[in-house]
């Protein structure tokens, strides 16, 4: 049984001029243990769709599916009550911004005490001492005096993994990541990569990389979505679409990088997509 | 260090440019000084392209606001076309200004929204030169479509615009004084991969119809391989790291270079499959 | 963030126009109190520029005979003074009508003036900084000590009462919230990549602050100016009904109230009136001023 499963997922907003379908029609699944690369440029969908699986989008989203299932369980119309159960717990989600999911009132200790004590119910020593574990784990060095630090006083990369510990606090059966290291440097983009890889393998979670990075693709997913325009244009696994791409879009994308390129040239998208509904430059 | 071998006049010298910054240190703190660039140098020749490549923090950003004279230095020469340029506030010469241009990161925040963009491509020459509005508005024009849009552009607004569509038009208003030397601050960072290849593109041919010469500072190593001709690796305010593409591509001498060549992701098949190997086994 | 562009480009610039402005509408309309505060705002400028065609009487005229009338519907009350006449017999509505010209005036020439003030010195604080800015914006957080009214008081007792030096007081004591907002504005404008760019193209200090900054900072100095709007009547009629603004027998809200204090207990309508017309255009122009926040502060919009 895959860990989540979606069937013709559509998400639209309304905007000053009528209704905008971020999300048309998409639909995948999750195993257990498994890392699902959804990559896309911008406008793409590939985060509003994960948002809507989270609850996450405003009120004002329309939100439909044909079928939504986590770990078997109908979440489209959850209750509140429910979904916030689920949410932070079996499920989890780390952002592109790390300094701004953390609230800046607050120290990171008191913050990964939170969940502790909202979703496990643990007593405050126990807290402290998982806290101090998960610190450990995501490889903060002085964990127990890190605890008492407020996210201001750390850098981008040691935030991150404060996200990640807090993600991984309850021992969910999904991680989502939507774009994790783009907002970091190269050198810390692979360390937080090597260490989300290495607790996915640990935790046997299923793990949801949302990027726009084909290099961040290649060096953590099985399986791979390429979305365009809130559709989904290709799934396959990783190597057979590295080595060979069935959908135009994803041999544009893969030919548009800079390593590939022949000569003095680079390929673009518009050079594939001369024809009907794919010409023009997308955002 | 020495990458520049030819013995013409370089298009641009820099000898030894240091940026401190004072950090107030308001009510009973000592005022900090920080080393934002710690003295570096290099030479270019007219019609090449140096890649400053670097982490956040490392003074890439600060040595491009010193090129183009937005921040002046704290010490050090900067030389242009043999001439020294004097950049203290209120020395620069105007025709001094009008050499170097450059080309910020976000395209969002490069362009004024209540300004359309007729008048982002006229305004450098309303200032500079006495063309009458019409002349302007062909020049304007001219360089629309030279960087790949259309005339009918000439009445929009900015945000009726993609962000590759507006780096095109950041370029343009670049370009539109004829300048030398074009700083290109992280100039496709913030695009989408398929537009990033369309302004790369755009850099390179405009760069051989107009001889011009760059300085593209990037984070980004594959892109700094595919554009540069010289390459300086920054970290912590030095260059260390400075050579032609080859030397430094291939054999990188400084324990940084070789961790940042090691960090930057690889999307080839080989690499695919030694990791699903690792996975697996 | 593609949801505007994806759509069809106008290629006109008048088209252009109407297009931005019916996003305008789309944002303003969300908002039900700020189209109703819109409607009874146009309400009271038709009232204002036809007072002479429908006013029933001179809002001057004294009816001897017809002192103190009761609003038509109370007992006693005539067709002749729909809403009743005050001491001396004028008619009420009439007097309100008429009022409605002076508040307008008032809230239009005290936002101007505080307006333009407030907006070349937070432009000069916000652009230039360093001394000028710390003088600039002490002396405002002087003017921001005092009670507002108190202030305008002072300010009127030593100009002599009147209506132009209450309204000059008004727009002083208003004006450092524009230089703030400004100032703000500009400060956070002026570390934006096109300012930088302009200045590389050889702009100069005035070209920079007005052309390429303050169009830039238009949209909160906006909301701001409606709440000044409101903010001013509101102060204009305080001061009116302390006897240092407008002066009897000037049809002004404020000065009606005051003229009536001493009748408040035996003739309820004399002073219910002049107070509901200052309640209902003051709520009308802050639900405006709401719904103008909501259309214009690009933070709260959702795309």
């Amino acid at each position: 049984m895959a860990l989540l499963e979606i069937e013709n997922l559509t998400v639209q907003f309304e905007t000053a001029s009528g209704w905008f379908k971020a999300v048309d029609g998409v639909s995948l699944s999750v195993n257990e243990r498994e890392v699902l690369a959804i990559v896309g440029e911008s406008g793409s969908g590939k985060s509003v769709s994960m948002l809507a699986v989270m609850g996450l989008l405003p009120w004002t989203a329309k939100i439909t599916a044909d079928k939504m299932l986590f770990q078997g369980r109908d979440i489209r119309n959850l209750p509140d009550g429910e979904r916030r159960k689920l949410i932070g717990k079996d499920m989890a989600m780390i952002f592109q911004e790390p300094i701004a999911s953390l609230n800046p009132c607050f120290t990171v200790g008191f913050q990964i005490e939170e969940v502790l004590r909202i979703h496990m119910g643990m007593g405050k020593k126990e807290r402290r001492a998982r806290a101090i574990e998960l610190f450990t784990l995501v490889g903060l060095p002085d964990p127990a005096e890190r605890l008492n630090h407020f996210p201001h006083q750390m850098s981008g990369g040691q935030c991150q993994r404060v996200m990640i510990a807090m993600a991984i606090a309850c021992n969910p059966k999904l991680l989502i990541a939507d774009e994790p290291t783009t907002a970091l440097d190269v050198t810390i983009q692979k360390q937080i990569l090597d260490l989300l890889m290495k607790l996915q393998a640990e935790h046997g979670m299923g793990l949801i990389m949302i990027t726009h990075d084909m290099g961040v693709v290649a060096e953590t997913a099985d399986r791979v979505i390429v979305q365009y325009k809130g559709r989904k244009m290709e799934e396959a696994d990783v190597l057979s679409l590295f080595e060979a791409p069935k959908n135009p879009y994803t041999r544009a994308l893969l030919s548009a990088l800079p390593e590939n390129a022949t000569g003095k040239r680079l390929s673009t998208v518009s050079d594939f997509m001369a024809s009907g509904e794919f010409a023009g430059e997308s955002r | 260090m020495t990458a520049n071998l030819s013995n013409a006049t370089p298009m641009l010298e820099i000898r030894n440019i240091k940026r401190d910054y004072h950090v107030p240190g308001g009510f009973m703190k000592k005022e900090k000084i920080v080393h934002a660039v710690k003295g570096v140098s290099f030479k270019l020749d007219a019609g090449k392209t140096l890649a400053i490549v670097g982490e956040s923090g490392c003074g890439k950003s600060t040595l491009a606001r010193i090129l183009t004279f937005i921040d002046p230095p704290t010490s050090g020469e900067l030389l242009i076309d043999g001439k020294t340029v004097d950049t203290r506030p209120g020395h620069l010469t105007a025709e001094m200004r009008r050499k170097v241009q450059i080309v910020f990161q976000n395209p969002y925040g490069s362009l004024n929204p209540r300004q359309k963009i007729g008048d982002v491509l006229g305004e450098p020459l309303a200032i500079n030169t006495d063309m009458s509005a019409a002349e302007r508005r062909e020049r304007a024009t001219d360089m629309l479509v030279k960087v790949g849009l259309t005339a009918d552009h000439y009445n929009r607004y900015p945000h009726m615009f993609s962000g590759g569509q507006r780096q095109r038009i950041a370029i343009a208003r670049a370009l539109m004084l004829n300048p030398k030397l074009l700083v290109l601050d992280e100039p496709v960072s913030a695009l989408d991969l398929s537009v990033q290849a369309q302004v790369l593109n755009l850099l390179a041919d405009l760069q051989e119809e107009f001889g011009l010469t760059y300085v593209f500072i990037s984070h980004d190593l594959s892109v700094v391989k595919y554009i540069a001709d010289e390459v300086m690796v920054m970290y912590y305010g030095e260059a260390v790291e400075y050579g032609t593409r080859e030397q430094v591509f291939s054999a990188p001498s400084h324990d940084y270079t070789k961790t940042l060549f090691a960090a930057t992701p690889r999307a080839d098949v080989e690499s695919i499959r030694a990791r699903l190997a690792k996975r697996a086994g | 963030m593609a949801g505007t562009s994806t759509t069809a480009q106008p290629t006109s610039s008048a088209a252009m126009r109407r297009q931005m402005l019916k996003e305008f509408w789309f944002y303003f309309s969300e908002n039900r109190g700020a189209v109703i505060g819109l409607f009874v705002f146009l309400i009271l400028v038709v009232i204002a520029v036809l007072a002479p065609i429908i006013a029933p009487h001179s809002p001057f005229e004294q009816y001897r005979e017809a002192v103190l009338k009761p609003p038509i519907w109370a007992q006693g009350g005539t067709a002749t003074f729909l809403l009743g006449t005050d001491p001396v017999g004028r008619d009420i509505l009439s007097r309100l009508i008429y009022g409605a010209q002076y508040s307008l005036f008032i809230g239009v020439f005290v936002t101007t003036l505080s307006l333009v003030g407030g907006i070349l010195v937070g432009l000069i604080a916000g652009y230039y900084r360093g001394w000028v800015d710390t003088v600039i914006m002490r002396l405002m957080d002087i003017i921001l000590a005092f009670p507002s009214l108190l202030l305008a008081l002072v300010l009127v007792a030593i100009l002599g009462p009147s209506l132009t030096n209450g309204m000059i007081a008004i727009a002083l004591v208003l004006q450092p919230h524009f230089v703030r907002l400004t100032r703000a504005a500009v400060m956070a404008e002026k570390s934006k990549d096109y300012v930088t760019a302009s200045r590389l193209a050889g702009a100069g200090p005035l070209r920079l602050m007005f052309r390429t900054i303050l169009p830039n900072c238009t949209a909160p100095l906006i909301v701001q100016a409606t709440l000044s709007f409101s903010n001013a009547i509101l102060d204009a009629a305080a001061l009116g009904f302390l006897g240092m603004g407008a002066q009897p027998p000037a049809p002004e809200w404020g000065t009606m109230l005051s003229e009536s204090r001493e009748f408040i207990l035996q003739a309820w309508w004399v002073v219910t009136f002049p107070g509901l017309a200052i309640l209902i255009t003051v709520l009308a122009i802050n639900l405006m001023g709401d719904g103008l926040r909501d259309a214009l502060d690009p933070k709260m919009k959702r795309s």
